[in-house]
């Protein structure tokens, strides 16, 4: 058992989708600081809405979402706007990079959000383009990048403030199976070099392999998978 | 705020990455707003800088004096007033002044005539004074030549109109006298551009017929004297044909000469400011539609929704203040240009002549700047609470249209805005201005607008459930159907135009129309005379052997005056003529009481002065206030700020005075015109210079001034529909093009690039007809504020609506056009980029 509190704390959690059909219900977990858990599930299953909820975008029916010990039931939508700034890192599948900001500026964004001064922000965007693969690469713009170099960026982007929580969604969904698996790879060590927790969600078993833990999600909750 | 700075960092990547991305698109909107701003801007200066030099001509001609009393007609008041002013406590000096219409043959245009005495003038209009040529000029403005009865002094412009030099002899008809007159020197203190004759008083009074008479007095109050008490005390021993004028109500009567048209004009050039916010409009809904993914990423990555909106109003108010900027100097250059090219004159008539130097107006080119920022900032702001409502977690999966067809959009807040809009169309004008018009139209117009996308789907609706053979027109259907906002977005800017046009359109028609209907009325006869205003016109034996000239079979004399009712209101024409109900257009009539003396006011006298049919008003006629009776209403063009006409005969009865300066003549059948102005030219007094004209020549000369007058309406008319139009074109380009990805999908299936490129065109067709009909329809009503509010506040004067078919139904089809071939052939180029790469792109 993790000593110290953990950074995800999620209780009783339940949501439905319009329609009424529940999702997943009595959802707990606990996620600490260095672990990487992934969480798998058939399409459709709630693994996106699960992200969402965690992330502050979409509301529960019932339970409890802690970050930190923060309840974001208790917050507005500044606070919680707030609190995925300060302390949520993102990964998506469509890598969703501004293609109108230089790789350096899309990386420095969410230090830029923080009120980190430009040229302090454009300097560990640098680093962590470096960090990534991409070294010498902050002044080009996302057109001149294939698929699994806009990865990198994502990832380069996600972990630039130094986030507590990382959360990533099908983060290879769009690569092909050798570029995934370099991205994963690189995933991985980022997040374990940053010391953050981190929630993958993911379809993929060679994904999902990457992880420390990997639970299962289901209509009563999540549950452990063994042997995988 | 050092704290704040990197956030502004942020915002500033993005919009600076936004417009390094689509730099065209902030161009186009920026100027938009910059035709805008410069349009409105240089109309407004070219008429303040008009208006300057007018009121200059007028102060020149009244000189420096702080007061003054006028005559409240030509006709002026008598002498004996001069004395009773002059001893008034308060009144340091009085110069009395006689005031004629002046002319010579072969002049251009009248000369203002005035009669001064030297010693008096000089203490209180020394402008006025002259300087004598050459033995005299040694002595000073008061030589022997200011003194002189046959001298007169005339100004640059006089000179010039006159085609005499000092030292010529000159024949000056005024007040029906012709006087020889030898030009004794030149007026260095009146204004560039104004004819202007001065002459001893006594010589004017003595040689015109005006002894015993005055037109005005001009006073200078003691220092320190209580400028109201000294007002109270001469307006005690006015008689009924005098006035009290001073500078401040001779320039509120200047203003209000032009003031309604002014503003019109102002309005109409703020048109295409509007346009140019709806180009804005369109241009921020299709950014922020394009960019609702990335919306979604900021606010996942922590940005407040307030700084997203922030962030889009921040792009406007860019777009705008360039725009702004750009527009001020555009318009300086345009308003310079203008002055240049065309003077003052923008077609209305009212600064015609007048040769203004520009004027620039810091104030009014800072309110252009702001409503240039907040048009810009106005259209941004629906795009930029679109862009802060986004739900990051459904944006991200960039479903695309963000509506659901399925959704009935909201029409209330669109019926609200109606229904405000009709209402303020009741209220009344605010200072002679159809404030509340303007607004009802501005209402009515967003209303409109706001209606689209629930038009939009109430239109397209039935679209869905067509089945049609071709598979490009059923997809053009489906797609119409199934993304309601980008069609009302891209409906937004043809509703504008189209409306805007049609309302216009439809007015300008139907005051065309109805003052074409109105010459007809009021030119019935077959050919009319008028004598040149300075020479007196026709005496009664004139009169008498003018009417048995061979060929006519009735000659009706008529003459006209003017009153000045109001320090503050421009004068009231008098036209003096034989009743006739058939050539009067009436509007409403009462019948007179027996022994009650009828006048008939003109529509806008009844508006101006709140005179109803019935109704007993005094008018200082015949020097004294008389009482009449108002016998009727009827419809005048001709004479905006008002006009009462008089019996003949009772005019003569109360005056005395029987002259004429005009006459209609209906011809004896079979005679013909050229015989018949032969005959009547030799029966013509020696020396009274006559015009003749036909009523056809009448009518198409009012007809050209009408239109000269709607040029400049027009053209402003024509940059509004362009801006409008490029408005569509960007809109409708854009949203095409943002569709690259739908097009190589549809390759991909096998859709060939003819069937998406007539898929397009179906689109731009099917929505340019949707827009023009709601336009139109939206248009006609608006047409009915400008007809039925607008105008009879502004001019004072109604008219009947009158459609211009064939011009709607060419724009129409313009329109349609244009939509069409816009889709087309953005669509064309769409297709050229490489299908399969266009299916994977990821944004």
């Amino acid at each position: 058992m993790a000593a110290e509190s953990p950074i995800l704390s999620l209780r009783s959690l339940a949501k439905s989708v319009p329609g009424g059909r529940v999702l997943f219900e009595g959802l707990d977990l606990d996620l600490a600081a260095g672990e990487f858990v992934a969480v798998m599930g058939e399409s459709g299953v709630g693994k996106s809405t699960l992200l969402n909820l965690i992330a502050g975008l979409d509301g529960a029916d019932a339970g409890q979402v802690a970050i930190d010990g923060v309840g974001l039931e208790t917050l507005d939508d500044d606070a919680r706007t707030g609190l995925r700034r300060d302390r949520i890192g993102f990964v998506f599948q469509a890598f969703h990079i501004l293609p109108h900001l230089t790789l350096g500026q899309n990386v420095a964004l969410p230090l830029v959000l923080q009120r980190a001064p430009g040229a302090e922000a454009l300097a560990r965007a640098g680093d962590m383009l470096d960090a990534v693969g991409l070294p010498g690469r902050a002044g080009d713009f996302p057109h001149q990048l294939s698929g699994g170099e806009m990865q990198r960026v994502a990832i380069a982007r996600a972990l630039a403030h130094r986030p507590g929580l990382i959360l990533a969604d099908e983060p290879t969904g769009n690569l092909d199976p050798e570029t995934a698996g370099r991205v994963l790879e690189l995933f991985a060590a980022q997040v374990r070099q940053s010391g953050a927790a981190a929630l993958l969600v993911t379809h993929s078993d060679v994904a999902a392999a990457a992880a420390d833990r990997v639970l299962t999600l289901t209509r009563t909750g999540l549950v452990e998978r063994h042997g995988g | 705020m050092a704290a704040d700075r990197p956030r502004a960092l942020a915002a500033r990547w993005m919009i600076l990455g936004e417009w390094r991305a689509h730099p065209m698109r902030a161009v186009t909107a920026a100027v938009a707003i910059a035709v805008g701003v410069a349009l409105g801007l240089a109309v407004h200066l070219v008429n303040a800088s008009a208006l300057n030099e007018f009121s200059q001509a007028v102060s020149t001609v009244n000189g420096d004096a702080e007061l003054q009393v006028r005559g409240v007609s030509p006709a002026g008041f008598d002498e004996a007033l001069y004395p009773t002013l002059a001893r008034l406590p308060g009144v340091a000096a009085t110069s009395p002044v006689v005031e004629l219409e002046a002319g010579a043959k072969g002049a251009d245009g009248p000369v203002t005539l005035i009669g001064l005495d030297v010693l008096r003038a000089a203490h209180v209009t020394p402008s006025l004074l002259g300087r004598p040529s050459g033995a005299d000029a040694a002595h000073g403005p008061t030589s022997e030549a200011a003194f002189d009865d046959n001298a007169v002094l005339l100004s640059r412009a006089a000179l010039d109109a006159l085609q005499v030099k000092p030292g010529d002899r000159l024949d000056l008809t005024a007040a029906g006298r012709t006087v020889p007159l030898a030009v004794a020197g030149t007026l260095p203190g009146v204004a560039e551009g104004q004819q202007i004759a001065v002459m001893d008083i006594a010589a004017a009074q003595w040689r015109f017929g005006q002894i015993g008479k005055l037109q005005r007095i001009d006073l200078r109050l003691e220092q320190g004297a209580d400028a109201g008490r000294v007002r109270a005390a001469i307006a005690r021993v006015l008689p009924a044909d005098a006035q009290l004028v001073s500078r401040e109500s001779e320039a509120r009567r200047s203003d209000a000469l032009s003031r309604a048209y002014r503003v019109n004009l102002d309005m109409l050039a703020l048109m295409a400011l509007l346009t140019g916010g709806f180009l804005v409009y369109s241009a921020q809904s299709l950014a922020v539609a394009r960019r609702r993914a990335q919306f979604a990423l900021l606010r996942v990555l922590g940005v407040r929704r307030r700084a997203l909106l922030g962030q889009v109003l921040a792009e406007g108010a860019v777009v705008g203040l360039a725009g702004g900027v750009a527009g001020l100097g555009l318009g300086l250059a345009l308003a310079s240009g203008v002055l240049a090219l065309l003077g003052g004159d923008l077609g209305g008539g009212y600064f015609g002549g007048v040769e203004p130097e520009l004027v620039f107006a810091p104030g009014a080119a800072l309110v252009f700047l702001v409503l240039g920022l907040l048009t810009a900032m106005g259209g941004s702001l629906i795009p930029a609470r679109e862009a802060a409502r986004a739900q990051p977690a459904v944006a991200l999966k960039n479903v695309g249209d963000s509506v659901d067809p399925r959704v009935a959009p909201r029409i209330w807040p669109s019926l609200l805005l109606l229904a405000v809009g009709a209402a303020a169309a009741f209220a009344p004008a605010v200072g002679g201005i159809p404030l509340f018009g303007y607004g009802a139209m501005a209402l009515l117009l967003a209303g409109g607008v706001a209606a689209m996308p629930w038009i939009a789907r109430t239109m397209l609706t039935p679209l869905q459930r067509v089945r049609v053979a071709g598979a490009a027109v059923d997809l053009a259907f489906k797609r119409l159907w199934g993304a309601p906002s980008q069609a009302a977005v891209a409906l937004c800017g043809i509703v504008a135009s189209t409306s805007l046009m049609v309302a216009m359109a439809v007015m300008v028609s139907s005051f065309r129309g109805s003052v074409d209907d109105w010459l007809g009325q009021v030119l019935a006869d077959d050919l009319y005379v008028r004598a040149e205003a300075s020479g007196g016109g026709f005496d009664p034996a004139t009169q008498a052997a003018l009417a048995r000239t061979p060929g006519v079979a009735r000659m009706v004399f008529q003459t006209s005056t003017s009153l000045r009712l109001s320090p503050d209101q421009p004068p009231l024409a008098v036209l003096i003529r034989p009743f006739d109900a058939r050539r009067m257009p009436m509007i409403d009539s009462a019948t007179p009481p027996a022994g009650a003396t009828p006048v008939w006011v003109s529509e806008p006298a009844a508006w101006l002065y709140g005179w109803k049919p019935g109704q007993s008003i005094t008018l200082p006629i015949s020097g004294q206030a008389a009482p009449f009776f108002v016998a009727g209403v009827w419809r005048d063009y001709s004479n905006q700020h008002g006009a009462v006409s008089l019996d003949s005969a009772d005019y003569t009865r109360l005056t005395g005075d029987a002259f004429r300066a005009g006459a209609a003549v209906e011809l004896a059948p079979g005679a013909k015109p050229e015989t018949v102005i032969a005959a009547l030219r030799a029966r013509m007094p020696p020396g009274l210079s006559v015009d003749f004209a036909e009523p056809k020549t009448l009518r198409a000369f009012a007809l050209r001034l009408f239109d000269r007058s709607f040029a400049v309406t027009y053209g402003l008319e024509a940059i509004a529909i362009l801006v409008g139009l490029a408005g569509v074109a960007a809109t409708i380009s854009a949203q095409t093009l943002a569709r690259t990805k739908e097009f190589g999908m549809l390759r991909h299936l096998g859709v060939t690039r003819s069937q998406i490129v007539a898929m397009l065109a179906t689109e731009g067709a099917v929505l340019g007809a949707v827009g023009v009909l709601a336009g139109i329809g939206l248009g006609l009503v608006m047409s009915q504020v400008l007809i039925h509010v607008v105008n009879p506040q502004s001019f004072h004067w109604t008219m009947e609506t009158q459609l211009p078919w064939t011009l709607l139904a060419s724009v129409a089809a313009a329109l349609v056009a244009a939509a069409a071939g816009t889709a087309l052939l953005a669509g064309r180029r769409a297709l050229s980029a490489d299908a399969v790469r266009a299916v994977r792109e990821d944004w």
